[in-house]
């Protein structure tokens, strides 16, 4: 700096870069570009929440109401000359009995309850009273008095759903105009409806059988439930973490500790990721070929279902165990080398407790993936209408018929009755939750299992 | 360099622990270490110093076969330990690693207790048949490590918790719990603080009472204070090795001097 000749002292120096009170130019135009991209970000996330929000809002708007059902109450005499005509009191012998004969009983009770308690209208015919109650309800009354023998001869206390329609114009999705040209319901049946809801005789009432039982036809969409669906996704889950897990830890495990750098593995990397983008419809025409065709496994079973999502699952597990082993610091595996271990030992007591929260968040998300997975259920026939549910693991359970979630979703969605519309909806509710509750516990596990390093 | 002051101290043992003899390394293509001839003496330490990518930590981890788990990585010649070839495809380095314990540059300890920091070792050699004996061995080791007061209290807290000196001092621990005869230490003060380092110092010239040590260092004030010998590498080379006075004093390798006088590294 010596060389510089000097300014004299007294001269004001000029700056070189301009004053610092104001911007220059480049700087006006970067601080607006990074404006820019601030305002990309929060647009982003506004999007994403808007979607989300319209989103959820739809479905619970067209779905809470598959919750509530309407429902009445009314006394019931059980006809011991109807459903026991043996007098034998023998559940065998009474099981003969069909749900015409229960169907009898409950419309002959309606109608005398009705008549008794005043609630009349005008030309309306005893078998208009008689079918406002829900197909199902005779096969309900049917269980219950099977299970239960000494209920015969006896008066109890029925909550039967009414049919579709009425329990829809409760819901407004039925109204006079609809119902003078519906054949299903007549417009003197809708009278008799709010007669009865003014009673109290009819109440609309949370529907615990939308979650419990099984599904049902287009002919009693009220009955139709989430049960055997449930039953089967959880079956699947089941099996399907049962499956991935080991698989694909000792498949990660191996690629990262032991494997050799060589094209081999290479290959086998680089295939893992393409399996990975794989369309999951191609997973289901595979697991038909070998599993059902090939293996000779039953269609619509969830053994069969959970080997499918496996397959469709087991990529982006090995993925995400991968990344929680790489993250596991090097210096943990010297260190355990280093006082003696043997490789084995170092994965084993150090390196798995370590990446354990991340395998398991990988393998939950994964899992929780699958549960949602619809098109290669299909195809393995998991969409087939089971009003069985399958028997419990213990016995053979896994290869019974059963539905799933997504699938039960699609097949509702796709019923002509608008009654289930709502259904369809509500099932999408359930199976949020089901998902919810799997991010839920991923997370929890990941606050346990976590440690600092 | 005047504030070098250098541990006068005699080698008094002669005895060999560790026989090098023609050791080559090579990463892939990379020739890193060339034609290492050296003997490392029983309860002595030994510093290996030389500017950073001189192959000395290269040749640290030759001597207990920590180079294995670099895949690239390739050795030839001859480590004898006290006459037994550790490269011998009979030889299980998981055994030999026993016997040659290592301290890592940065304080590593198991995300555990620092109980079972220490009882690690022992437990996987079985070393103990029962709780009584591991605890003698861990309270032994830690009390040798100098760090016994310190967590005597807290022996179920994480071994993560201690500060950056007791964690590395917690690491020597771990290294000496398994009763090894060799003791290799890779850079073990460089994340520390000088007071820590000053503990860390003290206590490796407390170990050479019944190990080899082996350190590797930057500091070459560190190699003056701590060794009795010192081998000084330069570019896979190495390049002068004799007593730690000697070198500092009375280099006999113009590289050695231009390296200790502050002119190449």
């Amino acid at each position: 700096m010596t060389d510089i000749s000097p300014t004299s002292a007294d001269a004001p120096k000029p700056k070189a870069h301009g004053s610092l009170l104001e911007a220059t130019p480049l700087m006006k135009r970067r601080n607006a570009a990074e404006k820019r991209f601030h305002a990309y970000g929060i647009a982003a996330i506004v999007v994403a929440l808007l979607t989300l929000t319209v989103m959820l809002f739809t479905i619970i708007r067209d779905g809470h109401s598959a919750f509530y059902q309407a429902t009445m109450t009314f006394p019931v005499t059980i006809d011991a000359a109807v459903v026991d005509k043996t007098g034998s009191g023998d559940v065998a012998e009474m099981s003969k009995v069909t749900t015409i004969g229960y169907a009898r009983i409950l419309g002959e009770s309606l109608v005398k309850y009705l008549a008794d308690e005043g609630l009349v209208v005008e030309g309306m015919t005893d078998k208009e009273i008689t079918d406002m109650i829900s197909k199902d309800a005779p096969a309900r009354l049917r269980d219950r008095v099977l299970a239960d023998p000494s209920l015969v001869g006896q008066t109890v206390t029925v909550d039967a759903f009414t049919g579709g329609r009425v329990d829809g114009y409760f819901k407004g999705r039925v109204t006079r105009e609809i119902a003078e040209r519906d054949s299903n319901v007549t417009v003197t049946q809708l009278d008799m409806a709010d007669l009865m809801e003014e009673a109290g005789v009819l109440r609309s009432k949370f529907n615990w059988s939308f979650i419990t039982a099984p599904d049902a036809s287009d002919l009693r969409p009220e009955a139709a439930g989430l049960g055997v669906a449930l039953l089967g996704t959880l079956y699947m889950m089941l099996l399907t973490f049962i499956f991935t897990l080991p698989i694909g830890v000792a498949a990660s495990i191996y690629l990262e500790e032991f494997a050799p750098k060589n094209r081999l593995t290479d290959l086998i990397e680089v295939n893992i990721s393409n399996l990975a983008a794989v369309p999951s419809i191609v997973y289901g025409i595979l697991g038909l070929a070998i599993f059902i065709n090939f293996a000779g496994l039953p269609s619509s079973a969830p053994l069969v279902g959970a080997l499918v999502l496996t397959l469709m699952t087991l990529p982006t597990i090995i993925i995400a165990t991968r990344a929680a082993i790489r993250a596991v610091p090097p210096s943990i595996r010297d260190a355990a080398l280093g006082v003696g271990a043997s490789k084995m030992q170092t994965v084993v007591h150090h390196v798995l407790p370590l990446a354990a929260p991340g395998i398991l968040t990988g393998t939950i998300l994964g899992l929780a993936s699958a549960a949602g997975e619809t098109g290669p259920l299909l195809l393995i026939g998991m969409v087939a209408f089971v009003t069985n549910y399958p028997a419990s693991p213990l016995d053979g359970g896994f290869l019974d018929p059963a539905s799933a979630l997504p699938v039960q979703v699609y097949s509702w969605a796709s019923r002509s009755d608008p009654a289930f519309i709502e259904r369809s909806s509500g099932a999408i509710i359930v199976l949020l939750i089901f998902l919810f509750f799997m991010n839920a516990l991923a997370i929890v596990l990941r606050r346990r299992f976590e440690r600092r390093w | 360099m005047n504030d070098m002051r250098i541990v006068e101290r005699d080698v008094d043992i002669t005895e060999n622990k560790i026989t090098a003899r023609g050791v080559q390394v090579y990463y892939g293509t990379n020739h890193a270490l060339k034609d290492v001839d050296v003997d490392i003496l029983d309860k002595t330490v030994t510093a290996f110093i030389g500017p950073s990518g001189c192959g000395k930590s290269t040749f640290l981890r030759c001597l207990n076969r920590m180079n294995d788990t670099v895949a690239s990585a390739r050795v030839e010649g001859k480590i004898l330990l006290e006459g037994e070839d550790i490269y011998d495809p009979k030889v299980d380095p998981v055994q030999l690693r026993a016997k040659v314990g290592m301290v890592f540059q940065k304080p590593n300890p198991f995300p555990k207790s620092i109980y079972d920091n220490v009882a690690y070792g022992p437990k996987i050699h079985g070393l103990t048949r029962n709780k009584a004996e591991l605890d003698e061995i861990v309270e032994k080791s830690l009390r040798r490590a100098a760090i016994w007061n310190e967590v005597k209290d807290r022996l179920d807290a994480s071994g993560t918790g201690l500060s950056g000196g007791q964690q590395q001092r917690l690491c020597i621990a771990r290294a000496v719990a398994t009763n090894p005869e060799v003791l290799l230490m890779d850079e073990p003060c460089s994340a520390l603080d000088p007071i820590a380092t000053a503990q860390v110092e003290e206590l490796i010239d407390e170990l050479r009472a019944e190990y080899s040590v082996v350190i590797v260092t930057h500091s070459m004030q560190q190699a003056a204070r701590v060794s009795q010998k010192t081998a000084f590498f330069h570019l896979g080379h190495l390049v002068e090795y004799g007593e730690t006075g000697q070198i500092f004093t009375n280099p006999q390798d113009p590289r050695t001097e231009s390296y200790i006088t502050g002119r190449i590294g």
